[in-house]
């Protein structure tokens, strides 16, 4: 008898484990997540919905925290300086994310052409930037931007020629801007690279023989094929771009020209814990996350590629 | 001495010459453009080098790319900054990054597993909530997370800068594209007829194999949470917790007028990336960013 029902009870356990097993294995992320992503986003949904509001009316009214409904995202889009941050987020990421994806892409491709000298060195030099924080990327730049102690401006007046501020004036952008893309290529530039070696070598022994040229060879063949790296490179690069704080904020000692409110994440910081305005700082944050998220679906819809597809 | 000179370019130019195509110039071009890239990428880091071995009166007056004699002074300043505190923050930074990202590595490759190799109800919920964290911005969270912090009287200690960098969706991502291609469903099926249970086969089959990939969210998360500022800049308040980043921050913008604090600043950076590029050069090859592309061939 027990002979019997000994081995379907063994099954039944062994079962009963592995239906549990998944769960038991994502359950540390699982605590993670909804402790620190999901409980957080829904406290700031809460909290971009209340507000302070006087209560009783009268001398004697009472300030009380209430639903104020939509107030503090009409507080926040009717906020000049969150137009003005947006603004200056377009121009920083108009020309910081196509210059860092055309350089990573250009020294993916040139790495990976047949006969090129010195392509370890490169690769390598390349790839340091980004081992540099971000703090530290733009003290190293913020110095060599500064008329005293900027080599470009030493060799200038060496020639008697008029030095030039960098970080005043037009070319604030520009400045800003290559700190992001001497921080970004290089990793952009490996993944790129890595996905290139991944094409095999035949692809091309066919092209070669045809007589197309190593340009034709890259234009026509591995620049398709790496798209959707390309593509996920550009995700993360846009993501980056929405939220700069660090580096502005950095430069801040350095020229007068970057105010509090210079990119959203500095205002909605300022909301929050300069002016102790946490409902109106919640709200921007809903409102960068959710923007954030349509651009990004809006990305990955218009180039078609399943970039995240389920294998 | 003259004949060599004087064949040598005659000769060049008759193997030129004879060649279908200038492929000689097709690779030089390339290499030119490659050298530019690392020199755009190594100039500011040597300036750092060298601007941190000037004293401060040379650091205004000399040219730039001129070493100084100020080195050991100013390493000297640095370390007796504020009692010791830049080592404290260089402590701090290595405190969170290693213990974060060992944690996260480890949180991330067991989700990464699960999710590549088990089938279960919920299972897609679970991807497609992983995915919505990779496209939120991480960094928007910052402020909500710090007024909860705040609220259960954790905001300004070490654990509310760590518990944060221990999620990390991406890195979940990433584990299971890896676990997908690197462990073999037979594999774990012979285990298990050997009567492993799956605790065992995921510590004694899976795991080993995920090492490469694993070695890989490491590298990620420790640079990702090394380089962090915005977290910790508003979650701590005592300059004795800070981490490198914000440390240096708070020297930079007191430094604004004074030019002593500026060497800090300078010789505090240099000092700052010595470890991590160090780190990089070393661990380059068991990199496998390839993960990161190839979990898009699906």
């Amino acid at each position: 008898m027990s002979a019997v029902t000994d081995p379907p009870s063994l099954a039944y356990r062994r079962a009963r484990r592995r239906w549990a097993a998944p769960y038991l294995f994502l359950l540390p992320a699982g605590v993670l997540f909804i402790a620190f992503l999901a409980i957080p986003i829904c406290y700031a949904l809460y909290l971009s919905f209340r507000g302070m509001r006087m209560a009783g009316g009268g001398p004697f009214g009472v300030r009380q925290e209430t639903w104020v409904g939509l107030d503090n995202y009409v507080a926040a889009f009717t906020a000049p300086e969150l137009l003005a941050g947006l603004g200056r987020l377009a121009i920083y990421g108009i020309i910081a994310v196509p210059l860092t994806l055309g350089l990573a892409l250009t020294f993916a491709l040139l790495l990976d052409l047949p006969r090129v000298r010195g392509a370890r060195f490169a690769r390598t030099a390349i790839f340091i930037p980004y081992a540099v924080p971000g703090v530290v990327a733009t003290l190293l730049w913020g110095f060599l931007y500064l008329p005293s102690t900027s080599p470009g401006n030493w060799i200038l007046e060496r020639v008697g020629l008029d030095g030039v501020d960098v970080l005043h004036g037009g070319m604030l952008f520009p400045a800003v801007a290559n700190i992001a893309v001497w921080g970004g290529v290089g990793f952009n530039m490996i993944i790129l690279y890595t996905s290139l070696r991944g094409i095999p070598a035949d692809v091309y022994e066919a092209a070669r023989l045809d007589g197309a040229s190593e340009w034709d060879i890259a234009y026509r063949i591995k620049i398709p094929l790496v798209a959707p790296a390309l593509v996920l490179t550009g995700l993360f690069a846009l993501i980056g771009t929405l939220q700069v704080y660090g580096e502005p904020t950095t430069l801040r000692p350095m020229t007068s020209e970057i105010s509090q409110t210079w990119v959203p994440l500095m205002m909605i910081y300022r909301d929050a814990f300069t002016r102790d305005n946490l409902s109106l700082a919640a709200a921007s944050s809903v409102a960068l996350a959710l923007g954030t998220l349509v651009v990004s679906v809006i990305l990955l819809r218009l180039t078609q590629k399943r970039s995240f597809g389920e294998s | 001495m003259s004949t060599a000179t004087m064949s040598r370019p005659a000769g060049g130019r008759r193997l030129v010459a004879d060649r279908p195509r200038p492929r000689p110039r097709g690779a030089i071009l390339p290499t030119v453009v490659l050298v530019l890239g690392a020199l755009y990428c190594l100039v500011p880091v040597v300036w750092v080098l060298v601007a941190s071995t000037k004293s401060s009166s040379e650091l205004f007056s000399t040219f730039t790319f001129l070493p100084g004699s100020g080195l050991v002074e100013n390493l000297g300043d640095l370390f007796a900054y504020g009692d010791g505190q830049y080592a404290q923050w260089a402590l701090n930074s290595l405190v969170f990054a290693g213990v974060g990202a060992v944690a996260c590595t480890l949180v991330s490759t067991m989700a990464g597993y699960a999710l590549a190799k088990y089938d279960f109800p919920g299972r897609q919920v679970v991807f497609y909530a992983i995915l919505g964290g990779v496209l939120l911005p991480g960094i928007t969270l910052a402020i909500p997370q710090y007024l909860l912090m705040s609220k259960i009287g954790l905001a300004g200690t070490y654990w509310s800068v760590l518990l944060p960098c221990l999620i990390s969706p991406f890195g979940i991502f990433l584990a299971r594209v890896y676990a997908v291609s690197a462990v073999p469903t037979e594999t774990m099926e012979a285990a298990r007829i050997d009567g492993a249970n799956d605790t065992r086969v995921f510590v004694s089959v899976a795991l080993p194999m995920m090492v490469p990939g694993m070695v890989t969210i490491f590298l990620l998360q420790f640079v990702g949470i090394w380089n962090n500022f915005l977290l910790p800049f508003i979650m701590l308040s005592d300059e004795r917790m800070y981490p490198l980043t914000v440390g240096l921050y708070t020297l930079l913008s007191k430094g604004s007028g004074t030019p002593s604090l500026y060497t800090l600043a300078i010789i505090g950076s240099a000092v700052a990336i010595i470890p991590l590029v160090a780190m990089m050069l070393v661990l380059q090859r068991y990199w496998r960013l390839d993960l990161i592309s190839g979990g898009l061939k699906g």
